[in-house]
């Protein structure tokens, strides 16, 4: 017989609670007693502890969502016991109503949570591109209603000033990672129309909330809505999405700094500051045309291969990080590129892009050796197949052969540099290919 | 403007159609001297004679047999059944003949033929004076079936009906012969068929519902308006058949949750086809399961005043479905 796991009521007039992290997956056992669940209220941050033991069969909140006491939060039982998608409980007002004979809801549709979507209510968080999990439900079992969606997207406009010409964005599933959400651009668009002291973005807050823990002192810092837009698309991409592999290659980049060397004033002169991140753009474009199979995105029908390279560059914010990109990166010379790397990064940092700044990307750079890191494993970019991650350039020893056969050492800025790939797409045999190109392209610049 | 019953608005409709038309005429039972069991005739026999409205046997098939072969030799009869619960032994009149006349004789022939019948439940009549029968005849092309809610659409919805160049069934709800009353014009309008009528607006949920059901809905809607602040749009459907859809799906894309309302028993009642075209037609605007409130599925009306209240819908209970509907 399985048993309920009931959201408790955690304290004097407290009704409801959020349901913070679960502690427990499905399919794990458990004890009586032992802690499944962390819940918080505005009164108190607590455990539930589990009230048999067993296996956890099914959990029915999310992470995240707030719901009234009594609400049935998991159920535990045997491992060959079933439960239904969502049994028993039913809020106690929804048996009301002496109807003669009646329809519908049936006491099925009555169970539903706020897990499961309206089709109105579907339709209009794709078509403004809205997160439901942000929605607090008025509806029966906490359902998030039509009213609910158009009271938050009323708050949503209420916020912004000029933001109602920019067109939903981003449409669930479809997005490019590290994108924030629309309010994000809202506010950054509302920036651009009010006095600059105004932060487009919640910087992170200082510590408001003591840490509950008693072994553990410090504070609770809330998320900023892009710390949690990038966390969402993180775990999408890495777990839920593409097998990532990475592959290391070293470079020899004596010919880029001299080149650089002998242009940065010129560029200067034309206005561009010229950086390493063009030339890394550059190599991708060509190491791209080379491999056309790691330019391009998975699809269930087939491997959907552009016929252009527009890179997306991550530029870290105080606060996050957010992927412009480069829009036909083929198409560009040195100097166009590091106008283009100039004036994204520039915009970036002013949180002034605008939604097709970071749209239609294909391929991604994230430059980590800015702040001295050596080489990395990033996460791919959904929807795309892969990311370059370029070290910082650092002096070495490096044994080198001279023209007549000899080995010498030699001190020459070295370069590590990484592909990460979806595996579904390629192989390391395609990866290396694709890095060799990349390599040779700035080994041999000039 | 003269406040009018609705048994007056329809006998006001039928002595204007009679005046203006020489071709009309009424036959059924008792419709002649008695001036019929309602009172719907009252007057008009000896205002035109028996040549004009004549009183008929005992037999519901002969009425509307007599009816269509009139309408085909050039007449625009008006026939009255006494209770749509007798209106059986013309079903294959009206469905087999009435209906595909036009088609059948690709258009050679047509049937202007106008069938009253008062139908519906709560005046304590029992098995046999009690039903429901649109059901039946919403599944058949070729026929238009008319319910009226209020003397005025009585009045106007009737003087179309006649000039229609098709058979139409105008059903009455006898509950509210004399119970509803309303504003009349005196002289010449018509109401057209095929459109429904928004009774009370309101953005939280949609209320469908045709002859007393509208007027128990917008009893409802005023009651949780008031109680629960829940504002209902109210449709009163008017015409069953052709289907409003305009009307049925702009008042759905608006609320998303629909309650449709019929004192027929609930299973494969009318009420079905307007959840399967708000499904169809208004899936992505839908918002909670659709629901229906009819009478339960037993045999008939009962006659016990209980058991009639069981079955029957009424303001409460309409009321409790909407706030049901309102809160999901």
């Amino acid at each position: 017989m399985p048993t309920n796991v009931i959201m408790p009521q955690l304290g004097e007039s407290v009704v409801e609670g959020t349901l913070s992290r679960w502690l427990k997956q499905v399919g794990e056992r458990v004890e009586e007693f032992e802690p499944i669940a962390e819940v918080t209220t505005d009164k108190v941050d607590t455990e539930i502890p589990s009230p048999a033991s067993g296996i956890l069969l099914a959990i029915y909140v999310a992470e995240g969502q707030t719901v009234e006491r009594g609400t049935l939060l998991a159920v535990i039982g045997q491992p060959d016991e079933r439960v239904e998608a969502m049994p028993s409980i039913v809020p106690a007002h929804a048996h009301e109503g002496a109807a003669a004979q009646t329809s519908a809801p049936s006491a099925e549709a009555q169970k539903s949570t706020a897990q499961r979507y309206s089709p109105v209510v579907a339709r209009m968080a794709a078509e403004h591109g809205i997160d439901l999990t942000r929605i607090r439900g008025t509806g029966l079992g906490g359902r998030v209603t039509k009213k609910d969606v158009e009271a938050y997207l009323a708050a949503q406009a209420a916020q912004k000033q000029p933001a109602s010409e920019l067109a939903p964005w981003e449409q669930p599933g479809g997005g490019d990672l590290f994108k924030p959400t629309d309010e994000i651009f809202a506010a950054a668009n509302a920036k651009q129309a009010t006095p600059v002291s105004q932060p487009a973005i919640t910087p992170i807050q200082p510590p408001t909330q003591p840490l509950p823990s008693a072994e553990l002192s410090g504070t609770l810092v809330p998320h900023s809505t892009m710390r949690r837009a990038i966390a969402k698309h993180m775990v999408e991409s890495k777990l839920h999405t593409a097998p990532h592999v990475t592959t290391v290659f070293e470079i020899d980049m004596t010919r880029v700094m001299a080149h650089w060397k002998a242009n940065e004033a010129a560029f200067a002169a034309q206005g561009v500051r010229l950086t390493l991140t063009a030339y890394f753009v550059a190599a991708i474009v060509r190491a791209a045309q080379a491999q056309p199979t790691l330019n391009s995105r998975w699809t269930d029908d087939g491997l959907l291969v552009p016929n252009v390279v527009n890179v997306g560059m991550a530029v870290a914010l105080n606060d996050g990080l957010i992927v412009p990109v480069i829009k036909n990166a083929q198409d560009l010379s040195l100097i166009g590129l590091a106008r283009q790397v100039n004036d994204l990064a520039t915009r970036a940092r002013a949180k002034q892009l605008k939604p097709d700044d970071l749209q239609g990307g294909t391929i991604t750079l994230t430059n980590h050796g800015v702040s001295g890191s050596l080489f990395a494993t990033p996460i791919i970019n959904q929807p795309q197949s892969a990311i370059v991650g370029t070290g910082a350039v650092t002096k070495r020893p490096v044994v080198i052969t001279d023209a007549d056969g000899n080995d010498v050492l030699a001190i020459r800025p070295m370069l590590y540099a990484t592909l990460t790939f979806d595996h579904r797409v390629a192989d390391g045999a395609i990866a290396d290919a694709f890095m060799r190109v990349f390599k040779e392209t700035l080994e041999n610049w000039r | 403007m003269p406040e009018m019953t609705l048994i007056d608005a329809v006998r006001a409709a039928m002595d204007e159609e009679l005046a203006r038309d020489p071709r009309v005429f009424i036959t059924g039972e008792d419709v002649g001297k008695r001036g019929g069991v309602f009172r719907a005739t009252m007057g008009l026999y000896e205002k035109y004679g028996e040549k004009r409205i004549v009183d008929s046997p005992l037999a519901e098939l002969s009425i509307v047999a007599i009816g269509i072969g009139a309408a085909c030799a050039g007449l625009i009869p008006i026939c009255e059944i006494q209770f749509a619960d007798f209106i059986h032994p013309a079903f294959n009149q009206i469905v087999n003949e009435a209906a595909k006349m036009y088609y059948r004789s690709g258009g050679a022939w047509n049937v202007p033929l106008t069938i009253r019948a008062p139908y519906g439940g709560g005046i304590g009549g029992g098995l046999y004076h009690s039903q429901s029968v649109e059901a039946f005849f919403t599944h058949v092309p070729g026929l238009k079936v008319v319910i009226p809610s209020t003397p005025y659409d009585a009045k106007g919805l009737l003087k179309s009906a006649v000039r229609d160049p098709n058979p139409v069934l105008f059903f009455e709800p006898k509950k509210g012969y004399r119970s509803i009353k309303g504003e009349v014009p005196a002289g010449e309008y018509t109401v057209p068929i095929g459109k429904a009528r928004v009774a009370r607006q309101g953005n939280d949920v949609s209320v469908y519902a045709y002859g007393m059901m509208a007027h128990y809905a917008v009893q409802a809607a005023e009651q949780v308006a008031h109680e629960d602040g829940i504002q209902c749009d109210v449709i009163d459907l008017r015409t069953l058949l052709p289907i409003d859809k305009e009307t049925i799906l702009a008042s759905f894309k608006k609320t998303g949750k629909a309650l449709i309302v019929y004192e027929d028993n609930l299973t494969m009642g009318y009420g079905a086809e307007i959840a399967a075209i708000l499904c169809s037609d208004g899936f992505e605007y839908m918002d909670a399961p659709i629901m229906r409130l009819g009478g339960p599925d037993v045999p008939a009306v009962p006659f016990s005043h209980p058991l009639q209240e069981a079955f029957m819908p009424n303001p409460h209970k309409i009321a409790a479905a909407i706030r049901q509907l309102a809160a999901y």
